[in-house]
């Protein structure tokens, strides 16, 4: 298995806030990696670092072997490195389908590429996906009309359609109703097998992220805490600590 | 213009001189600027009224130094002192208990804030040509210091009156929508205002007399206009009288809790409203008093305000709200740099520098903010 | 109604009818009421200035103050194209730029005016061009003042520009022909030419907005960042809508230019706080983002706007600035927008009538 995406000693402050200290993590291909931590830990600051949307004070990231440090956002969305949000973001005005077909794959796109319809494939696909996760009946609401969990399902169902190569989903759980998130888990564990999506999981749900992740970091005031199998880390004192505010 | 910059460079005197005429401009750009970002922080609204404030204030002004004192004065300023009542009543913690419901004091306001307009208008033709031979037959009343001042003193309770008059009747619907909205709602007034200032009070370009000499150095190289100096001692003056006012007073502070939480404030007990209404007069006041400084160093026209405001939003977000010594700084900077540029690029293309430095500061601090990106967009 | 699915198309029946009436009144316009040719002329440059503001404002999101500046540019572009090739430019222009010391023939003055229009389109893309890769960068209200700024430095600017006259302003050459046929001629034909160019922006402008251009903004002002972290690329679309909509005002411009003849830079070309904010006001008014917004806004405030200027002359921007606080206070999602909102069916939307239970919802 190759190396997806590796992390290397990066760091990053916020004035004098250090959000981010010397972390390393490194995610293999078609791995569902977790990373957990107290509020704080500096999870979503770790998440913006990779995906370009701020540049890191120290460090270097790759992803498929290529450098992306310096890289923008745009850019590395479109080299296969997608993210989902915290508050979770979707386009209120659009349609959901409308939503589903800007989601498309724009790798190689020139410029008469943006005059283009919309094919056949794309539609199908779209509507294959929003039945994936359950939204068929209301591919025709505007996106800003739906439930606060719908749209988080949403915002997933649009991360797929863009073909990604690794998704790093901030908190997917969060605020869904708790007889849905079985399903939730079902769908992240298929788009992973199915797919061959490569996932790295940011959870406070511990029932979810142990049973779906493969290996664990967990992250506590910007640094890296522990790493290992599930069953290690929630035995691991330090992680138990550190959420308890022990350390 | 590389002749002029040479020209600078080989007169050091000639240099110092034109940028400590900048300095004194810069003053009073630093004041409108402070007004613009007390509305821009606490009530969310770009003010783009903020030059035709400036410009009443200093028609204000205008018309006290040319009247004195005069009987047909009487007529706008009865109407005037209706309105500071209606305004006072709707600012005052009676007008829960007088009026049963909230429309009643905007009905009010509108109705004396159209009364006004009306004599104003009605008089408006007649009016100077009237109090000038009025004045003519009574004589002018007060040492020309005096009237420089009172026009100050007087200005800055009337634009307090009219600002909060505006806020009454169409602002507070605006608080609290976006940015956008607030633009296009308060160049609505601004155009409105522009045309009224034109058509009630005068379409000359005017001045007002303030009757004060002008020192001058190094044989007359560096002139230092005493009106000039005034205007920066006063500028500084109300800045810390602002600053003291915010800091200590409980209306300030009310101010200040609204302005980084306004639901919270509401839940404290803060009548937020007033709070607006009292920030958005105060800005008014600023502007007017900041007009009047204006009259009397260059002049006032009915349609020349938009460049006030956009040299106030320049100020603003080059400083960031919420740093009253940035504003300072950048109000006098702006003002040595538009009289520097002024000289050097020829005085046909000042306004031009001052609006496409606007474009320059926003695209700078866009790239500067993007380098860091320290900040969620 | 649907294509493929994604209802983006508005093209149904009941639309184009609508519009068919519409090209017929506008064809017969001319010929029906006579008199108001002149007035019908400015109302279609009033449609055209607010569909293509909506392209920037109302489907991407980038409130513009500052597209009169490609109105503007286009303008004296095709003045320096219709006058530099028959005359000296310094020297008509410090001739005061007299209409009569340049007479042209029918075939010249074609040839300037469609050259000058060629040269008005290009020059107003290349502005939105160059200007935009600084400028886009901005974001909401700093955009928006931004562009202002923009648009009073370029008529200043212009002013100090002696070439073209600075400050007094320059004069197209005038139609050829003296006579009241002549002129009758002249303001037909640009009455077409108007209509013409307001109807190619408008299909143009439609048939883009269905196309993966018209999503790819969509996403820009629902949400810019998420567009970004989808991979779009946002510079490329919001250089592309500008550019579009500076070609068509840059044309715009000099149709304009020469209906008027005599134009100057900072009343005729960049007026900023006029035509500049009319063209935010009508779509506002009319609602942002909708089919028929523009043209609803477009003839509302045309219409009022003429009856002030006719009936309230001396207080006309007193009567505009309430109406301009009416709007913004009371229509802030415009006619369209509230209509939307009330009647969301006569749209072809989706409404859920009432929650489904055991759906997908949380």
């Amino acid at each position: 298995m190759s190396v997806m995406l590796e992390v290397t000693s990066v760091s990053k402050n916020f004035g004098g806030v250090v959000a981010n200290r010397d972390i390393s993590i490194r995610i293999e291909q078609g791995e569902i990696v977790g990373l957990i931590g107290p509020n704080g830990s500096g999870k979503t600051t770790l998440f913006n670092s990779i995906v370009g949307y701020h540049p890191v004070d120290a460090g270097s990231i790759t992803f498929e072997g290529r450098e992306i440090t310096r890289l923008r956002v745009p850019k590395i969305a479109r080299l296969g490195l997608l993210r989902t949000f915290q508050q979770t973001r979707i386009f209120g005005k659009m349609t959901c389908m409308e939503n589903m077909a800007v989601s498309l794959p724009n790798r190689q796109e020139g410029l008469m590429a943006a005059f283009s319809r919309l094919s056949t494939a794309a539609i199908d696909r779209a509507e294959e996906l929003l039945e994936f996760v359950g939204l068929h009946s209301k591919r025709h609401l505007r996106g800003g009309d739906l439930s606060f969990g719908q749209q988080k399902l949403l915002e997933f169902a649009m991360a797929l359609m863009n073909e990604p190569r690794m998704l790093l989903l901030d908190e997917p759980t969060a605020g869904i109703n708790p007889t849905l998130i079985n399903g939730l888990i079902d769908r992240l564990q298929r788009a992973n097998q199915q797919l061959g999506i490569t996932l790295l999981v940011i959870e406070h749900n511990m029932r979810v992220i142990m049973n779906l992740a493969e290996r664990i970091y967990c992250l506590a005031h910007g640094q890296l805490l522990a790493e290992g199998e599930p069953s290690a880390i929630q035995n691991d004192q330090r992680v138990i600590d550190a959420y308890l505010g022990a350390s | 213009m590389v002749e002029n910059l040479i020209l600078l460079l080989e007169n050091p005197v000639a240099l110092l001189d034109l940028i400590l005429q900048g300095l004194m401009m810069g003053a009073v750009f630093a004041l409108i600027a402070y007004g613009m970002a007390l509305v821009w922080g606490v009530m969310n609204i770009i003010n783009i009224t903020q030059g035709e404030f400036v410009i009443l204030g200093g028609f204000v002004a205008f018309y006290f130094s040319e009247w004195g004192i005069s009987p047909l004065l009487a007529v706008p300023m009865a109407a005037l002192i209706l309105y500071v009542i209606a305004t006072g009543l709707y600012l005052t913690p009676i007008h829960g208990l007088v009026f049963a419901n909230r429309l009643r004091p905007w009905l009010l306001a509108a109705g004396v804030f159209v009364a006004s307009a009306a004599g104003f208008f009605v008089s408006g033709a007649s009016l100077v040509p009237a109090v000038k031979e009025s004045v003519a037959n009574w004589g002018s009343l007060a040492p020309a210091v005096a009237i420089g001042v009172d026009s100050l003193l007087v200005t800055i309770p009337v634009m307090f009156v009219v600002g909060g008059g505006l806020y009454t009747t169409v602002l507070r619907h605006i608080v609290g929508r976006d940015l956008f909205t607030s633009i296009l709602a308060t160049f609505g007034i601004s155009i409105f205002l522009q045309q009224f200032m034109n058509e009630a009070l005068t379409a000359d370009v005017e001045i007002a007399n303030h009757g004060l000499d002008t020192w001058s150095f190094v044989g007359g190289d560096i002139t230092i206009e005493q009106i000039r100096l005034i205007a920066l001692i006063f500028a500084l003056l109300i800045g810390v009288l602002l600053a003291l006012y915010m800091r200590k007073s409980r209306a300030g502070q009310a101010i200040r809790a609204t302005a980084q939480n306004p639901r919270a404030a509401r839940i404290m007990g803060i009548d937020t409203d007033r709070v607006y209404a009292r920030t958005y007069a105060l800005n008014a006041a600023i502007c007017g008093s900041a007009g009047a400084l204006v009259a009397m160093i260059w002049a006032v026209q009915a349609y020349g305000g938009l460049v006030y405001t956009l040299r106030a939003f320049m100020v603003v977000i080059f400083a960031g709200l919420g740093n009253l010594v940035g504003v300072i700084v950048a109000g006098l900077g702006l003002g040595v740099a538009e009289n520097l540029a002024g000289f050097i690029l020829g005085l046909e293309f000042q306004i031009a520098f001052v609006f496409g430095l606007l474009v320059v500061v926003l695209i700078y601090r866009r790239i500067r903010l993007s380098f860091a990106r320290k900040v969620l967009s | 109604m649907s294509a493929g699915g994604i209802q983006r198309d508005p093209f149904n029946r009941t639309t184009l009818l609508i519009l068919l009436a519409i090209a017929a009144i506008g064809i017969a316009g001319p010929f029906v009421a006579a008199d108001f040719t002149k007035q019908l002329t400015i109302f279609w440059v009033m449609v055209l200035i607010s569909y293509t503001w909506d392209t920037m404002g109302g489907q991407m999101g980038y409130n513009s103050f500052g597209n009169i500046v490609f109105f503007g540019v286009g303008m004296y572009a095709s003045a320096i194209v219709q006058i530099a090739p028959y005359t000296d430019l310094t020297a008509y222009t410090a001739a005061g730029g007299q209409g009569s010391a340049l007479v042209l023939d029918l075939g010249q003055y074609f040839l300037g005016l469609g050259l000058g229009a060629l040269a008005a389109g290009v020059s107003g893309l290349l502005v939105a061009v160059i200007v935009g890769s600084g400028i886009l960068g901005l974001r909401g209200h700093y955009f928006a003042i931004g562009t202002l700024a923009l648009s009073i430095f370029a008529a200043e600017m212009v002013s100090g520009w002696e070439l073209v006259g600075g400050g007094s302003g320059i004069t197209m050459p005038g139609y050829p022909g003296t006579t009241i046929a002549s002129e009758q001629e002249k303001t037909l034909i640009f009455y077409f030419l108007c209509f013409a160019l307001a109807g190619t922006a408008f299909s143009l402008l439609q048939w883009l907005y269905s196309t993966r251009f018209g999503l790819a903004i969509n996403a820009i002002r629902d949400d810019e960042d998420k567009a970004e972290a989808m991979g779009i690329k946002t510079a490329r679309y919001k250089t592309m809508a500008w550019a579009i909509s500076g070609f068509f005002l840059g044309i715009c411009g000099a149709l304009y230019g020469n209906l008027l003849i005599h134009v100057d830079p900072r009343d005729t070309a960049f007026d900023g706080a006029g035509l500049g904010v009319w063209m935010v006001l009508m779509v506002v008014l009319g609602g942002k983002g909708t089919f028929w917004g523009p043209l609803i806004g477009a003839v509302l405030f045309h219409v009022t706007k003429e009856l002030f200027w006719s009936y309230l002359l001396g207080l006309q921007y007193i009567a505009l600035g309430i109406l301009i606080v009416v709007i913004v206070v009371f229509f802030p999602e415009g006619i369209m927008g509230w209509f939307r909102a009330h009647y969301p069916h006569w749209f072809g939307e989706k409404v859920e009538p009432a929650k489904e239970a055991g759906e997908a919802s949380s």
